[in-house]
Protein backbone atom coordinates (compact mmCIF):
# COMPACT_ATOMS: atom_id res chain seq x y z
CA UNK A 1 0.00 0.00 0.00
CA UNK A 2 1.54 3.23 -1.15
CA UNK A 3 1.75 6.11 1.09
CA UNK A 4 -0.64 8.00 -0.50
CA UNK A 5 -3.10 5.86 -0.12
CA UNK A 6 -2.44 5.31 3.37
CA UNK A 7 -2.65 9.28 3.91
CA UNK A 8 -6.23 9.25 2.21
CA UNK A 9 -7.25 6.28 4.64
CA UNK A 10 -6.23 7.77 8.16
CA UNK A 11 -5.51 11.11 7.51
CA UNK A 12 -8.68 11.91 8.55
CA UNK A 13 -8.93 9.17 10.76
CA UNK A 14 -9.57 10.76 14.42
CA UNK A 15 -12.30 12.11 13.39
CA UNK A 16 -14.15 9.18 12.08
CA UNK A 17 -13.54 9.99 7.75
CA UNK A 18 -11.53 7.17 6.19
CA UNK A 19 -11.10 3.67 7.10
CA UNK A 20 -12.64 1.76 9.91
CA UNK A 21 -10.52 -0.37 11.16
CA UNK A 22 -6.79 0.71 12.46
CA UNK A 23 -3.93 -0.92 11.27
CA UNK A 24 -3.66 -4.55 12.79
CA UNK A 25 0.37 -6.03 11.74
CA UNK A 26 3.42 -5.19 9.97
CA UNK A 27 2.82 -1.13 10.86
CA UNK A 28 5.09 0.79 8.36
CA UNK A 29 6.33 4.07 9.61
CA UNK A 30 4.07 5.67 7.10
CA UNK A 31 1.11 4.61 8.95
CA UNK A 32 2.52 6.01 12.35
CA UNK A 33 3.56 9.33 10.66
CA UNK A 34 -0.22 9.53 9.45
CA UNK A 35 -2.40 8.04 12.60
CA UNK A 36 -0.14 10.11 15.42
CA UNK A 37 -0.42 13.35 13.20
CA UNK A 38 -4.54 13.00 12.77
CA UNK A 39 -4.31 12.69 16.22
CA UNK A 40 -3.03 15.83 16.50
CA UNK A 41 -6.49 17.50 14.91
CA UNK A 42 -8.01 16.88 18.74
CA UNK A 43 -4.92 18.08 20.56
CA UNK A 44 -4.93 21.33 18.19
CA UNK A 45 -9.26 21.31 18.71
CA UNK A 46 -8.74 21.31 22.15
CA UNK A 47 -5.95 23.66 22.53
CA UNK A 48 -7.15 26.37 20.50
CA UNK A 49 -10.78 26.31 21.74
CA UNK A 50 -10.13 25.95 25.23
CA UNK A 51 -7.30 28.60 24.92
CA UNK A 52 -9.48 31.21 23.41
CA UNK A 53 -12.51 30.93 26.26
CA UNK A 54 -10.11 30.63 29.00
CA UNK A 55 -8.60 33.91 27.83
CA UNK A 56 -12.24 35.29 28.42
CA UNK A 57 -12.62 34.33 31.28
CA UNK A 58 -9.52 34.53 32.73
CA UNK A 59 -9.59 37.66 32.49
CA UNK A 60 -12.76 38.33 34.43
CA UNK A 61 -11.52 36.03 37.36
CA UNK A 62 -7.66 38.29 37.31
CA UNK A 63 -10.34 41.36 37.48
CA UNK A 64 -12.30 39.45 40.05
CA UNK A 65 -8.91 38.62 42.05
CA UNK A 66 -7.72 41.99 42.07
CA UNK A 67 -10.87 43.98 43.25
CA UNK A 68 -11.38 45.20 46.95
CA UNK A 69 -14.60 43.69 47.06
CA UNK A 70 -14.66 40.15 49.11
CA UNK A 71 -18.08 39.61 47.19
CA UNK A 72 -15.86 38.89 44.14
CA UNK A 73 -12.42 38.80 45.39
CA UNK A 74 -13.21 35.29 47.98
CA UNK A 75 -14.45 33.31 44.70
CA UNK A 76 -12.10 34.34 42.14
CA UNK A 77 -9.72 32.92 44.67
CA UNK A 78 -10.77 29.94 45.00
CA UNK A 79 -11.60 28.93 41.98
CA UNK A 80 -7.86 29.65 41.16
CA UNK A 81 -6.52 27.64 44.04
CA UNK A 82 -8.97 24.80 43.22
CA UNK A 83 -7.77 24.38 39.60
CA UNK A 84 -4.36 25.11 40.59
CA UNK A 85 -3.58 23.21 43.56
CA UNK A 86 -4.93 20.01 42.44
CA UNK A 87 -4.16 17.85 39.25
CA UNK A 88 -5.83 18.15 35.94
CA UNK A 89 -5.43 14.77 35.71
CA UNK A 90 -7.87 13.87 38.71
CA UNK A 91 -9.69 17.00 37.44
CA UNK A 92 -10.30 14.99 34.37
CA UNK A 93 -11.44 11.82 36.41
CA UNK A 94 -13.67 14.02 38.39
CA UNK A 95 -15.34 15.65 35.51
CA UNK A 96 -16.08 12.52 33.44
CA UNK A 97 -17.65 10.63 36.58
CA UNK A 98 -19.77 14.32 37.51
CA UNK A 99 -21.10 14.44 34.49
CA UNK A 100 -22.37 10.90 34.05
CA UNK A 101 -24.05 11.77 37.60
CA UNK A 102 -25.66 14.85 36.27
CA UNK A 103 -26.43 12.82 32.61
CA UNK A 104 -28.94 10.21 34.68
CA UNK A 105 -30.87 13.57 35.87
CA UNK A 106 -30.47 15.63 33.25
CA UNK A 107 -30.63 13.85 30.23
CA UNK A 108 -29.09 17.71 28.77
CA UNK A 109 -25.94 16.57 29.94
CA UNK A 110 -25.15 13.61 27.92
CA UNK A 111 -22.76 15.50 25.46
CA UNK A 112 -20.86 16.24 28.54
CA UNK A 113 -19.84 12.88 29.16
CA UNK A 114 -17.88 12.57 25.48
CA UNK A 115 -14.60 13.96 24.98
CA UNK A 116 -14.95 16.62 22.73
CA UNK A 117 -17.36 18.52 25.31
CA UNK A 118 -16.68 17.40 28.61
CA UNK A 119 -12.89 17.36 28.39
CA UNK A 120 -12.92 20.54 26.79
CA UNK A 121 -15.05 22.06 29.96
CA UNK A 122 -12.15 20.93 32.30
CA UNK A 123 -9.62 22.14 30.02
CA UNK A 124 -10.98 25.48 29.64
CA UNK A 125 -11.49 26.00 33.48
CA UNK A 126 -8.55 24.52 33.98
CA UNK A 127 -6.36 27.39 31.88
CA UNK A 128 -8.85 29.98 33.29
CA UNK A 129 -7.17 29.32 36.52
CA UNK A 130 -3.81 29.12 35.80
CA UNK A 131 -4.22 32.42 33.16
CA UNK A 132 -6.16 34.32 35.77
CA UNK A 133 -3.13 33.85 37.96
CA UNK A 134 -0.90 35.09 35.37
CA UNK A 135 -3.01 38.08 34.43
CA UNK A 136 -3.51 39.10 38.44
CA UNK A 137 0.17 39.08 38.43
CA UNK A 138 0.26 41.37 35.46
CA UNK A 139 -2.41 43.52 36.79
CA UNK A 140 -0.67 43.98 40.08
CA UNK A 141 2.41 45.20 38.52
CA UNK A 142 1.09 47.90 36.12
CA UNK A 143 3.06 51.05 36.27
CA UNK A 144 1.32 53.18 39.05
CA UNK A 145 2.58 55.93 36.11
CA UNK A 146 0.18 54.67 33.80
CA UNK A 147 -2.56 54.49 35.62
CA UNK A 148 -2.31 58.16 37.06
CA UNK A 149 -2.10 59.39 33.82
CA UNK A 150 -4.81 57.41 33.04
CA UNK A 151 -6.50 59.40 35.53
CA UNK A 152 -5.41 62.83 34.48
CA UNK A 153 -6.76 62.41 30.99
CA UNK A 154 -10.06 62.41 33.09
CA UNK A 155 -10.69 58.51 32.39
CA UNK A 156 -11.71 56.03 34.65
CA UNK A 157 -13.65 53.31 35.05
CA UNK A 158 -14.57 51.32 31.46
CA UNK A 159 -12.82 53.51 29.30
CA UNK A 160 -9.59 53.33 31.83
CA UNK A 161 -9.73 49.74 31.72
CA UNK A 162 -10.16 49.37 27.86
CA UNK A 163 -7.33 51.58 27.03
CA UNK A 164 -5.16 51.70 29.61
CA UNK A 165 -5.14 48.85 32.33
CA UNK A 166 -6.21 46.00 30.38
CA UNK A 167 -3.78 46.44 27.61
CA UNK A 168 -0.95 47.14 29.31
CA UNK A 169 -2.27 43.84 31.22
CA UNK A 170 -1.77 41.85 28.28
CA UNK A 171 1.81 43.50 27.26
CA UNK A 172 3.19 42.33 31.05
CA UNK A 173 1.23 38.97 31.02
CA UNK A 174 2.02 38.02 27.38
CA UNK A 175 5.62 36.03 27.79
CA UNK A 176 3.92 34.25 30.51
CA UNK A 177 0.88 33.77 28.97
CA UNK A 178 2.56 31.84 25.99
CA UNK A 179 3.77 29.89 28.26
CA UNK A 180 0.59 28.84 29.33
CA UNK A 181 -0.63 28.05 26.21
CA UNK A 182 2.49 25.77 25.42
CA UNK A 183 1.58 23.60 28.40
CA UNK A 184 -2.23 23.72 27.56
CA UNK A 185 -1.62 21.96 24.41
CA UNK A 186 0.80 19.34 26.35
CA UNK A 187 -1.76 19.19 28.56
CA UNK A 188 -4.63 18.14 26.06
CA UNK A 189 -2.45 14.52 25.47
CA UNK A 190 -3.91 14.08 28.87
CA UNK A 191 -7.89 13.98 27.80
CA UNK A 192 -7.75 10.26 26.54
CA UNK A 193 -5.90 8.86 29.27
CA UNK A 194 -8.42 9.93 31.69
CA UNK A 195 -11.83 9.05 32.54
CA UNK A 196 -12.85 9.88 28.91
CA UNK A 197 -12.87 7.35 26.87
CA UNK A 198 -12.21 7.73 22.88
CA UNK A 199 -15.03 6.68 20.92
CA UNK A 200 -14.93 4.48 18.11
CA UNK A 201 -11.13 4.89 18.67
CA UNK A 202 -10.76 8.26 17.27
CA UNK A 203 -8.16 9.50 19.92
CA UNK A 204 -5.67 12.30 20.07
CA UNK A 205 -2.22 12.02 19.32
CA UNK A 206 -0.52 10.18 22.21
CA UNK A 207 -3.81 7.72 21.75
CA UNK A 208 -2.36 6.66 18.61
CA UNK A 209 1.00 6.85 19.85
CA UNK A 210 0.66 4.74 22.83
CA UNK A 211 -1.54 1.71 20.44
CA UNK A 212 1.71 1.70 18.41
CA UNK A 213 3.93 0.93 21.44
CA UNK A 214 1.19 -1.06 22.61
CA UNK A 215 1.32 -3.03 19.53
CA UNK A 216 4.77 -3.23 18.57
CA UNK A 217 5.96 -3.43 21.45
CA UNK A 218 8.55 -0.78 20.46
CA UNK A 219 8.22 2.89 22.16
CA UNK A 220 11.60 4.15 20.02
CA UNK A 221 9.34 4.76 16.71
CA UNK A 222 5.76 6.27 17.89
CA UNK A 223 7.15 8.43 20.64
CA UNK A 224 9.99 10.24 18.71
CA UNK A 225 7.24 10.59 16.27
CA UNK A 226 4.79 12.42 18.72
CA UNK A 227 7.53 14.50 20.01
CA UNK A 228 8.37 15.50 16.53
CA UNK A 229 4.66 16.98 15.59
CA UNK A 230 4.44 18.90 19.33
CA UNK A 231 8.25 20.14 18.51
CA UNK A 232 6.69 22.02 15.55
CA UNK A 233 3.29 22.34 17.33
CA UNK A 234 5.08 24.38 20.15
CA UNK A 235 7.09 26.20 17.33
CA UNK A 236 3.58 27.54 16.03
CA UNK A 237 2.22 28.76 19.19
CA UNK A 238 5.68 30.21 19.76
CA UNK A 239 5.76 32.18 16.21
CA UNK A 240 1.78 33.24 16.26
CA UNK A 241 1.91 34.73 20.02
CA UNK A 242 5.56 36.46 19.18
CA UNK A 243 3.51 38.06 15.99
CA UNK A 244 1.06 39.39 19.20
CA UNK A 245 3.49 40.31 21.64
CA UNK A 246 4.62 42.52 18.70
CA UNK A 247 1.67 43.77 18.00
CA UNK A 248 0.98 44.59 21.72
CA UNK A 249 4.79 46.04 22.12
CA UNK A 250 4.31 48.55 19.17
CA UNK A 251 4.48 51.65 20.56
CA UNK A 252 7.94 50.47 22.84
CA UNK A 253 11.47 51.52 21.50
CA UNK A 254 12.80 47.45 20.17
CA UNK A 255 15.41 47.53 23.12
CA UNK A 256 12.78 47.46 25.99
CA UNK A 257 10.87 45.34 24.54
CA UNK A 258 9.76 42.13 26.48
CA UNK A 259 11.22 39.02 24.96
CA UNK A 260 9.32 35.48 24.76
CA UNK A 261 11.27 33.31 26.27
CA UNK A 262 10.52 29.35 26.46
CA UNK A 263 11.17 28.01 29.63
CA UNK A 264 10.80 24.14 30.62
CA UNK A 265 7.37 22.85 30.75
CA UNK A 266 5.81 21.48 33.75
CA UNK A 267 2.91 19.17 34.85
CA UNK A 268 -0.08 20.63 36.09
CA UNK B 1 -20.93 2.85 56.62
CA UNK B 2 -17.89 2.98 58.68
CA UNK B 3 -17.05 -0.47 58.78
CA UNK B 4 -17.87 -0.64 54.85
CA UNK B 5 -15.19 1.93 54.37
CA UNK B 6 -12.57 -0.27 56.43
CA UNK B 7 -13.24 -3.17 54.29
CA UNK B 8 -10.15 -5.12 53.04
CA UNK B 9 -10.05 -3.30 49.72
CA UNK B 10 -10.85 -0.10 51.55
CA UNK B 11 -7.30 -0.94 53.42
CA UNK B 12 -5.80 -1.16 50.18
CA UNK B 13 -6.41 2.59 49.27
CA UNK B 14 -5.00 3.91 51.90
CA UNK B 15 -1.76 1.71 51.78
CA UNK B 16 -2.02 3.42 48.05
CA UNK B 17 -1.59 6.47 49.91
CA UNK B 18 1.36 5.67 51.42
CA UNK B 19 2.99 4.75 48.00
CA UNK B 20 2.12 8.05 47.04
CA UNK B 21 4.13 9.66 49.91
CA UNK B 22 6.83 6.68 49.74
CA UNK B 23 7.30 7.61 46.14
CA UNK B 24 7.46 11.22 47.13
CA UNK B 25 9.97 11.24 49.72
CA UNK B 26 12.20 8.62 47.46
CA UNK B 27 11.93 10.64 43.85
CA UNK B 28 12.68 14.04 45.14
CA UNK B 29 16.07 13.59 46.29
CA UNK B 30 16.57 11.16 42.96
CA UNK B 31 15.39 14.13 41.18
CA UNK B 32 17.71 16.55 42.84
CA UNK B 33 20.44 14.09 42.54
CA UNK B 34 20.21 14.26 38.53
CA UNK B 35 19.30 17.98 38.64
CA UNK B 36 22.51 18.65 40.19
CA UNK B 37 24.60 15.96 37.91
CA UNK B 38 22.55 17.97 34.94
CA UNK B 39 23.38 21.61 36.01
CA UNK B 40 27.17 21.23 37.02
CA UNK B 41 27.68 18.92 33.09
CA UNK B 42 25.82 21.57 31.61
CA UNK B 43 28.73 24.03 33.45
CA UNK B 44 31.69 21.55 32.56
CA UNK B 45 34.15 23.27 30.41
CA UNK B 46 34.67 19.96 28.49
CA UNK B 47 32.27 20.26 25.78
CA UNK B 48 31.52 16.62 25.26
CA UNK B 49 30.17 16.82 29.00
CA UNK B 50 28.39 20.25 28.32
CA UNK B 51 26.60 18.82 25.50
CA UNK B 52 25.15 16.15 27.32
CA UNK B 53 23.99 18.47 30.23
CA UNK B 54 22.54 20.68 28.21
CA UNK B 55 21.22 17.92 25.72
CA UNK B 56 19.10 16.47 28.69
CA UNK B 57 17.70 19.74 29.97
CA UNK B 58 16.37 20.62 26.26
CA UNK B 59 15.10 17.46 25.61
CA UNK B 60 12.72 17.97 28.21
CA UNK B 61 11.25 20.80 26.66
CA UNK B 62 8.68 21.06 23.58
CA UNK B 63 7.67 17.62 24.67
CA UNK B 64 4.27 16.70 26.76
CA UNK B 65 5.77 14.70 29.92
CA UNK B 66 2.93 12.17 29.54
CA UNK B 67 4.63 11.05 26.19
CA UNK B 68 8.23 11.02 28.37
CA UNK B 69 6.30 8.58 31.37
CA UNK B 70 4.96 6.08 28.84
CA UNK B 71 8.10 5.82 26.59
CA UNK B 72 10.54 5.88 29.35
CA UNK B 73 8.56 2.81 31.35
CA UNK B 74 9.41 0.45 28.14
CA UNK B 75 12.43 1.80 27.15
CA UNK B 76 13.89 0.99 30.29
CA UNK B 77 12.43 -1.96 30.61
CA UNK B 78 13.58 -3.35 27.58
CA UNK B 79 16.77 -1.72 28.01
CA UNK B 80 17.24 -3.21 31.20
CA UNK B 81 16.06 -6.83 29.99
CA UNK B 82 18.11 -6.04 26.29
CA UNK B 83 21.41 -5.40 28.89
CA UNK B 84 20.98 -8.59 30.89
CA UNK B 85 20.49 -10.72 27.57
CA UNK B 86 23.78 -9.40 26.34
CA UNK B 87 25.60 -10.42 29.51
CA UNK B 88 23.40 -13.86 30.61
CA UNK B 89 23.16 -15.05 27.18
CA UNK B 90 25.87 -14.86 24.94
CA UNK B 91 24.97 -17.86 22.66
CA UNK B 92 21.47 -16.73 21.69
CA UNK B 93 21.74 -15.74 18.23
CA UNK B 94 18.16 -15.27 17.21
CA UNK B 95 17.25 -11.57 16.58
CA UNK B 96 15.71 -9.38 19.43
CA UNK B 97 12.80 -7.90 17.67
CA UNK B 98 11.10 -10.63 16.06
CA UNK B 99 8.29 -8.56 14.00
CA UNK B 100 6.03 -7.10 16.82
CA UNK B 101 7.84 -8.90 19.86
CA UNK B 102 10.94 -8.36 21.82
CA UNK B 103 12.10 -11.63 22.72
CA UNK B 104 15.14 -12.06 25.47
CA UNK B 105 16.02 -15.47 26.94
CA UNK B 106 14.29 -16.42 29.95
CA UNK B 107 17.19 -15.58 32.51
CA UNK B 108 17.51 -12.27 31.17
CA UNK B 109 13.98 -11.44 31.92
CA UNK B 110 13.11 -8.73 34.59
CA UNK B 111 11.89 -10.14 37.58
CA UNK B 112 12.23 -13.19 36.93
CA UNK B 113 9.09 -15.30 35.42
CA UNK B 114 9.15 -17.48 38.57
CA UNK B 115 9.47 -14.41 41.15
CA UNK B 116 6.56 -13.86 43.83
CA UNK B 117 4.24 -11.18 43.32
CA UNK B 118 5.85 -8.79 45.46
CA UNK B 119 9.17 -8.59 43.20
CA UNK B 120 7.07 -7.43 40.14
CA UNK B 121 5.15 -4.75 42.48
CA UNK B 122 8.40 -3.74 43.46
CA UNK B 123 10.32 -3.65 40.62
CA UNK B 124 7.70 -1.37 38.58
CA UNK B 125 7.65 0.69 41.42
CA UNK B 126 11.28 1.20 41.29
CA UNK B 127 11.18 1.89 37.54
CA UNK B 128 8.43 4.36 38.20
CA UNK B 129 10.54 5.87 40.47
CA UNK B 130 13.75 6.24 38.05
CA UNK B 131 11.34 7.61 35.31
CA UNK B 132 9.96 10.56 37.37
CA UNK B 133 13.64 11.17 38.46
CA UNK B 134 14.94 11.35 35.06
CA UNK B 135 12.07 13.66 33.71
CA UNK B 136 11.94 15.93 37.57
CA UNK B 137 15.52 15.71 36.66
CA UNK B 138 16.48 17.71 33.41
CA UNK B 139 13.60 20.28 35.55
CA UNK B 140 15.66 20.45 38.34
CA UNK B 141 18.62 20.75 36.39
CA UNK B 142 17.33 23.89 34.71
CA UNK B 143 16.37 25.25 38.16
CA UNK B 144 19.87 24.95 39.29
CA UNK B 145 21.49 25.61 35.86
CA UNK B 146 19.52 29.02 36.52
CA UNK B 147 20.51 29.57 40.31
CA UNK B 148 24.53 28.86 39.28
CA UNK B 149 24.30 31.68 37.06
CA UNK B 150 22.30 33.72 39.49
CA UNK B 151 25.61 33.44 42.20
CA UNK B 152 27.25 36.94 41.89
CA UNK B 153 29.97 36.72 39.36
CA UNK B 154 32.16 38.84 41.51
CA UNK B 155 32.20 36.13 44.27
CA UNK B 156 33.40 33.63 41.85
CA UNK B 157 36.18 35.91 40.69
CA UNK B 158 37.36 36.66 44.37
CA UNK B 159 37.71 33.03 45.09
CA UNK B 160 39.79 32.37 41.96
CA UNK B 161 42.06 35.25 43.09
CA UNK B 162 42.71 33.61 46.16
CA UNK B 163 43.75 30.57 44.20
CA UNK B 164 41.37 27.93 44.65
CA UNK B 165 41.53 25.78 41.48
CA UNK B 166 37.88 25.43 39.88
CA UNK B 167 36.55 22.29 41.76
CA UNK B 168 37.15 23.94 44.88
CA UNK B 169 35.81 27.22 43.52
CA UNK B 170 32.40 25.44 42.47
CA UNK B 171 32.16 23.16 45.90
CA UNK B 172 32.86 26.10 48.45
CA UNK B 173 32.16 28.97 46.47
CA UNK B 174 29.20 28.84 44.06
CA UNK B 175 27.23 25.57 46.14
CA UNK B 176 26.62 27.05 49.29
CA UNK B 177 25.78 29.82 47.82
CA UNK B 178 22.87 28.98 44.97
CA UNK B 179 20.77 27.09 46.87
CA UNK B 180 18.81 30.37 48.29
CA UNK B 181 18.47 31.38 44.40
CA UNK B 182 17.21 28.03 43.58
CA UNK B 183 14.75 27.65 46.17
CA UNK B 184 11.63 29.08 44.37
CA UNK B 185 12.28 27.07 41.25
CA UNK B 186 12.58 24.00 43.74
CA UNK B 187 9.24 24.64 45.85
CA UNK B 188 7.60 24.82 42.33
CA UNK B 189 8.86 21.73 41.51
CA UNK B 190 7.74 20.25 44.06
CA UNK B 191 4.30 21.20 43.85
CA UNK B 192 4.50 20.21 40.11
CA UNK B 193 6.16 16.80 41.61
CA UNK B 194 2.96 16.39 44.10
CA UNK B 195 0.90 16.87 41.09
CA UNK B 196 2.37 14.67 38.95
CA UNK B 197 1.70 11.51 41.50
CA UNK B 198 -1.37 10.58 39.62
CA UNK B 199 0.50 9.33 36.63
CA UNK B 200 1.72 7.10 38.57
CA UNK B 201 -1.66 5.35 37.33
CA UNK B 202 -0.53 5.21 33.99
CA UNK B 203 2.56 3.24 34.38
CA UNK B 204 0.94 0.47 36.33
CA UNK B 205 1.36 1.47 39.93
CA UNK B 206 -1.58 0.44 42.12
CA UNK B 207 -1.86 3.78 43.17
CA UNK B 208 -4.78 6.02 44.96
CA UNK B 209 -6.33 6.47 41.22
CA UNK B 210 -6.58 2.95 40.38
CA UNK B 211 -8.20 2.50 43.63
CA UNK B 212 -10.64 5.11 43.47
CA UNK B 213 -11.81 3.39 39.45
CA UNK B 214 -11.89 0.23 41.42
CA UNK B 215 -13.40 0.90 44.17
CA UNK B 216 -15.88 3.35 43.01
CA UNK B 217 -16.53 1.55 39.93
CA UNK B 218 -19.65 -1.02 39.49
CA UNK B 219 -17.88 -3.60 37.42
CA UNK B 220 -20.76 -4.16 34.82
CA UNK B 221 -23.40 -2.34 34.75
CA UNK B 222 -25.70 -5.08 35.72
CA UNK B 223 -23.86 -7.31 38.17
CA UNK B 224 -22.14 -5.20 40.61
CA UNK B 225 -19.40 -6.05 43.16
CA UNK B 226 -20.19 -3.35 45.34
CA UNK B 227 -23.13 -2.51 47.45
CA UNK B 228 -23.57 0.69 45.51
CA UNK B 229 -24.09 2.45 42.25
CA UNK B 230 -21.20 4.46 40.85
CA UNK B 231 -19.40 5.86 43.59
CA UNK B 232 -16.41 6.95 41.66
CA UNK B 233 -17.12 10.54 41.38
CA UNK B 234 -16.87 10.84 45.11
CA UNK B 235 -13.72 8.82 45.77
CA UNK B 236 -12.09 11.46 43.06
CA UNK B 237 -13.96 14.06 44.89
CA UNK B 238 -11.86 12.79 48.17
CA UNK B 239 -9.11 12.60 46.19
CA UNK B 240 -9.04 16.60 44.77
CA UNK B 241 -9.61 16.80 48.45
CA UNK B 242 -6.31 15.34 49.44
CA UNK B 243 -4.54 17.06 46.75
CA UNK B 244 -5.54 20.76 47.96
CA UNK B 245 -5.01 19.92 51.55
CA UNK B 246 -1.63 18.69 50.02
CA UNK B 247 -0.73 21.15 48.08
CA UNK B 248 -2.11 24.10 50.78
CA UNK B 249 0.42 22.19 53.46
CA UNK B 250 3.97 22.59 51.17
CA UNK B 251 2.70 25.61 50.31
CA UNK B 252 2.28 26.93 53.99
CA UNK B 253 5.78 25.33 54.73
CA UNK B 254 7.80 26.09 52.21
CA UNK B 255 6.92 29.62 52.74
CA UNK B 256 8.37 29.40 56.34
CA UNK B 257 11.44 28.03 54.62
CA UNK B 258 11.56 30.29 52.59
CA UNK B 259 11.67 33.12 54.89
CA UNK B 260 14.12 31.31 56.84
CA UNK B 261 16.61 31.22 54.07
CA UNK B 262 16.21 34.64 52.64
CA UNK B 263 17.17 36.45 56.81
CA UNK B 264 19.81 38.26 55.99
CA UNK B 265 20.62 37.50 52.29
CA UNK B 266 21.98 40.18 50.31
CA UNK B 267 18.29 39.79 47.88
CA UNK B 268 15.43 41.88 47.53
CA UNK B 269 13.51 39.60 50.00
CA UNK B 270 16.38 39.67 52.45
CA UNK B 271 15.99 43.69 52.49
CA UNK B 272 12.15 43.29 52.94
CA UNK B 273 12.73 41.43 55.80
CA UNK B 274 14.98 43.72 57.07
CA UNK B 275 12.55 46.79 56.95
CA UNK B 276 9.67 45.11 58.48
CA UNK B 277 11.84 43.94 61.10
Amino acid sequence: MSCTQTIMDYGLRSIGIGERLLPRGDFTLCQQFTLIGSGMIWNVYFGILALIAGFLFATLLAVGKASHSPWTRQPAEWFIFLFRGSPLFIQFFFGYFLFLQLKQVLPIFAPFTAAWLGALVVLFLNTAAYSAEIFYGALQSIPKGDVEAADAYGLSGWPRFKRVIWPTMLRLAWPAYTNEAIFLFHATTLVFFSGFPAWQQRGDALYYASYFADKTFNPFIPYPILAGYFILLTLVVIGFFGLINRRLNRHLPSNTRQKIRVRPNLIR
Amino acid sequence: MACYLTTGKHMSIYWSVLTVLLLLAITAPTALAFGFAGASAARSRIAPLSWLGRGYVAVVRGVPDIAFFLFFVIALDQMIEWGRHKVLCPEWTDPIRQGNDFIVCQAAKMPLGNAPQWMHETYGFAIAVFTFAIVFGAFAANVLFGAMRAVPRAQLETAESYGMSPRQTFWRVLVPQMWVFALPGLSNLWMVLIKATPLLFLLGVEDIVYWARELGGTKTARFTDYPHGDWRMWYFLALLVFYLIFTRISEIVLGRLMSRLTRGQATTGGEQQRKAA
